[in-house]
């Protein structure tokens, strides 16, 4: 294949992902509140999304299941969101802080 | 209902000038899904880091489109820009959550933690990347349907009806539990 029918091939896709994959571990490493690191898991779900969807073009024969499955990843994202968020804010009013190297406690 | 007007125009190339307007639009989406997950880890402010999640998203919803699913790009831009954005934005209005600056974090190895992590992290893309650029990927000999709009929702309705009434159980015990996490303690105050 040619430069100019990259898109047609499932390498530049997984490319994309294992990038996602490998920023996504990154700031959850780095990121010292627990928002940052939040937002780094929705970019390992992303990745996760893009893998589904360019296997399920390329590869598998069932083009619609990559895409069903990736509708379910992304309620199960919405779900994770919401109840990472309220543990975030119920953190925060009892410690007044978020990042992550003060909550040292295990009884608040 | 014609979703792909661009693939009408792909499966019929023209010119050359079509294919080459077409990966720039690939190459696009690219970098604005690369670029937007740099800006999401990488900044001190969390309310950028939310704008770079937003950015690769979009960035996200475009190789979707040219992955031939477009009504999956369309519930990246409306689930994730407008529904997991908006929330975590909501979250950053209850805390404080800006990184702290690092002189006050008092950190042990403040030079060999960052470099570490690069190393984790460029690791796991080279594997990963060789891994899947020595291995060869073979097209189906069959296809059981086209992974049109019209298939998603048959299937989902068909083979995946189950999952599919889970989900929203799931989605439904989520909120009620992030309500009663988020609600208790609100009185000690």
């Amino acid at each position: 294949m040619t430069l100019a029918h990259l898109y047609e091939q499932p390498d530049a896709y997984l490319v994309v992902a294992a990038l996602l994959l490998a920023l996504g571990i990154f700031g959850l490493m780095r990121r010292r509140t627990l928002i940052g690191m939040l937002i780094s898991g929705e970019l390992i779900f992303a990745s996760a999304g893009l893998n589904f969807v360019a296997l399920s073009r390329f590869v598998s024969p069932d083009p619609a299941a990559g895409q069903i499955a990736v509708l379910f990843l992304m309620g199960i994202a919405a779900a994770e969101v919401a109840i990472a968020l309220s543990i975030i804010i119920a953190v925060y009013r009892n410690y007044r802080s978020i990042v992550s190297k003060e909550l040292s406690e295990l009884k608040g | 209902m014609n979703l792909n007007p661009l693939f009408a125009a792909a499966a019929s190339p023209t010119t050359p000038a079509t294919d080459w307007i077409i990966l720039g639009l690939f190459l696009f989406f690219v970098a604005t899904t690369v670029v937007g997950a740099v800006i999401a880890v990488n900044t001190v402010r969390i309310i950028r880091s939310v704008c770079g999640l937003a950015i690769a998203c979009l960035g996200l919803a475009g190789l979707f489109y040219f992955l031939h699913s477009p009504f999956l790009a369309l519930m990246e831009v409306l689930i994730y820009i407008g529904a997991v954005c908006v929330t975590i934005i909501f979250g950053v209005m209850l805390a404080e959550p800006d990184e702290p600056a690092p002189e006050k974090m008092r950190r042990p190895y403040p030079v060999i933690a960052p470099i570490f992590a690069s190393l984790i992290a460029l690791g796991l893309f080279g594997g990963l990347t060789y891994v899947l650029l020595h291995h060869q990927w073979t097209a189906p000999t069959a296809s059981l349907n086209d992974g049109s709009v019209a298939a998603i929702g048959t299937s989902l309705l068909s083979t995946y009806s189950l999952a599919f009434e889970l989900i929203s159980l799931v989605l439904l015990v989520a909120i009620l539990g992030a309500l009663v996490i988020a609600r208790g303690g609100r009185t000690k105050e």
